[in-house]
């Protein structure tokens, strides 16, 4: 256990706000778990209850006849932003005494950087890098993600959970952001920062970074394993497998989605189901990915003269 | 003729030298002023006890501070920077285990990377030469240069931290839903502007650090389908190191001088201005979608399929 590498790695200075991300994101999904499973109790009581259900204000907090509704900003929000201000700078200045900047020798372009890593937001898709080319890693995933964020609001038709914390009205939904949040982005950040070593090798926590470290591993492609050859074979087989897995998974999400998300299936429009089931797919593939690289060293599924996946 | 009667009662001016000047009329000019003087002074320190009450006070305070409603609204309603919040507010939506504060959390860290970033620009000039050298020189000569930078840099951070907490916490509380969809979608635009300023902010110091986090950023863009010489397809429509969007990203094939200033025009001036752009419809959004989502009197599934609002 070399203690003095682990700690090279947390407290180099860039390091500390992904440091500080994995307790505050704890915090916060205590936090929102919480709220949720009050509103989700509160809601089982009412659903049993109509009677109830007509008079309760619906919350889970005290409200009580005669209490106003609504309270003036002024004091009682901006008091409260004041206050937020407040700790914010402090939190800041008291940062920024103790831990200084990073800053490097001169740019030498000459001086490769081991391991050369981008700023620790973008170490998720610098670490997409092993499994996909550049192409995939670096431009069309963030775009995807750019996109399948921002079709959110239009491809969930759920009017349940709308401006309050739960997870039984919004199990899909939750389960699909956390997976692509949690799993896909953040997890793969704490990869990239605390794992990744020089020649972006996979150190563990407290190994000792082995600037000369080789690892013997010979990646097939997987038409190589079934032995086709010829370049317009492997287009084609490539593509069989790639639109297979599109067909097939579209196939047995749509079962499992009509099956356990009636209600929603029903609410989608084509259009709306379409992109769903689009996005859920790539996403799920990323990890399909990694583990066929993983566990069976296969580079690439589909090879053409013109790209590769 | 009233006139010309009234005329006559007309008494000459004080030391007039109309009709042979009087030195005792005007002593008691003097003494009359005098008198006044005093008067008038007593009446500008009474004024002054009630500060509220002067005419530059009410001129730039246009409402009362008394203790009442109307006041209290007033004070955010009338003022240009507070006016963004309605007067009145759901009760609970005060409680910070709703919010989480993080959207507003995140616009406090933009002004304030806009405070210490102005003043970061007087000690920096984007050249090659100067660069580096002027960040050793904030950090060793300027007084509070060091905290002024390490500010701006963990500022930065933070800034692209409380933006993912703000987007999660969105997404738990379902906030995104009708009528607020459009509004979900400039706040994505807000968070790539985030990590776009933040990324091109990490050239500017010209160390080992920032060129190669950006040399590794922006390889990745040789690798653009269509547009970049190493993409798919990027060769058959002639793409070239010199010519495709890498070259475009950096102005020229190399991280060197020109990648240097571009990102720094697109750090401190053009991304700033988009951002604030977005931010003014975020803002404004939240307000007209009918101001922040909850929390909301929780739905039970019975009711979901009743008509709605919107």
């Amino acid at each position: 256990m070399d203690w003095h590498q682990l700690w090279e790695i947390v407290s180099t200075p860039d390091n500390v706000p992904i440091v500080a991300l994995i307790p505050l994101l704890a915090f916060y999904i205590y936090l929102g778990v919480k709220q949720a499973r009050a509103n989700d109790q509160l809601i089982e009581q009412l659903e049993t209850d109509p009677a109830l259900a007509k008079t309760h204000h619906r919350k889970t907090w005290p409200f009580r006849p005669g209490w106003q509704k609504e309270i003036h900003v002024w004091p009682f929000l901006l008091r409260v932003e004041f206050l937020a201000a407040i700790i914010v700078t402090i939190i800041l200045m008291v940062w920024s005494i103790t831990l200084n900047a990073p800053l490097e020798e001169p740019s030498n372009p000459n001086v490769t950087m081991n391991p050369a890593k981008a700023p620790w937001y973008f170490l998720g898709l610098q670490e997409m890098l092993v499994y996909f080319d550049p192409w995939i890693a670096g431009v069309v995933m963030p775009t995807l993600i750019i996109v399948g964020l921002i079709i959110i609001p239009y491809i969930d038709t759920n009017p349940l959970g709308a401006g309050y914390y739960t997870i039984k009205q919004r199990k899909f939904a939750l389960g699909t952001f956390g997976f692509g949040f949690l799993l896909l982005w953040v997890a793969m950040i704490i990869i990239g920062t605390f794992i990744r070593g020089p020649g972006w090798q996979w150190f563990w926590p407290g190994q000792t970074w082995d600037h000369s470290r080789l690892i013997y591993e010979v990646n097939r492609d997987l038409p190589d394993i079934f032995g086709i050859t010829s370049n317009w074979g492997k287009g084609i087989f490539g593509a069989a497998v790639v639109g297979g897995y599109f067909a097939a998974g579209g196939l047995a999400l749509t079962l499992l989605f009509r099956r356990f998300m009636a209600k929603d299936f029903r609410r989608m429009s084509i259009l709306q189901y379409a992109m769903m089931a689009g996005f859920m797919l790539m996403m799920i593939a990323l990890p399909l990915k990694m583990l066929l690289r993983l566990m069976f060293h296969i580079k690439y599924v589909w090879i053409t003269p013109y790209f590769n996946i | 003729m009233a006139d010309e009667k009234d005329l006559k009662d007309v008494k000459p001016p004080a030391g007039g030298n109309g009709d042979g000047g009087n030195g005792a009329g005007l002593m008691k000019e003097i003494r009359d002023i005098n008198a006044d003087l005093v008067t008038k002074a007593k009446e500008q320190v009474e004024g002054l006890k009630d500060p509220t009450k002067t005419q530059v006070f009410t001129s730039i305070f246009r409402h009362k501070h008394d203790n009442t409603p109307r006041n209290r609204a007033l004070g955010v309603l009338s003022n240009v920077f507070l006016h963004l919040h309605p007067a009145k507010i759901n009760r609970d939506a005060v409680r910070y285990s709703y919010t989480w504060g993080m959207g507003g959390i995140t616009f406090y860290l933009f002004i304030v990377l806009t405070f210490t970033g102005v003043l970061l620009m007087f000690y920096y000039h984007p050249s090659k030469v100067q660069a580096f050298r002027d960040v050793l020189y904030l950090e060793a000569d300027v007084p509070f240069g060091k905290l002024l930078r390490n500010m701006h840099r963990w500022a930065a951070h933070l800034m692209v931290i409380a933006v993912w907490l703000h987007m999660f916490r969105v997404f738990l509380t379902g906030s995104y839903k009708k009528p607020r969809e459009f509004n979900w979608t400039v706040g994505v635009i807000l968070l790539v502007l985030t990590l776009l300023l933040s990324f091109t902010g990490y050239l500017l110091p010209d160390d080992q650090l920032g060129f190669w986090a950006v040399t590794v950023g922006t390889n990745m863009a040789r690798a653009t389908p269509l547009l970049g010489h190493e993409g798919p397809l990027g060769a058959q429509l002639h793409m070239t190191p010199y010519n495709d969007i890498r070259f475009g990203l950096l102005g020229g094939s190399i991280v060197d001088a020109n990648a240097l200033l571009r990102s720094y025009i697109w750090h401190c001036i053009g991304i700033p201005i988009v951002a604030s752009v977005f931010m003014i419809v975020h803002f404004w959004r939240v307000r007209k979608d009918g101001g922040i989502s909850g929390p909301a009197p929780v739905m039970l599934a019975a009711e979901a399929d009743k008509q709605r609002r919107g």
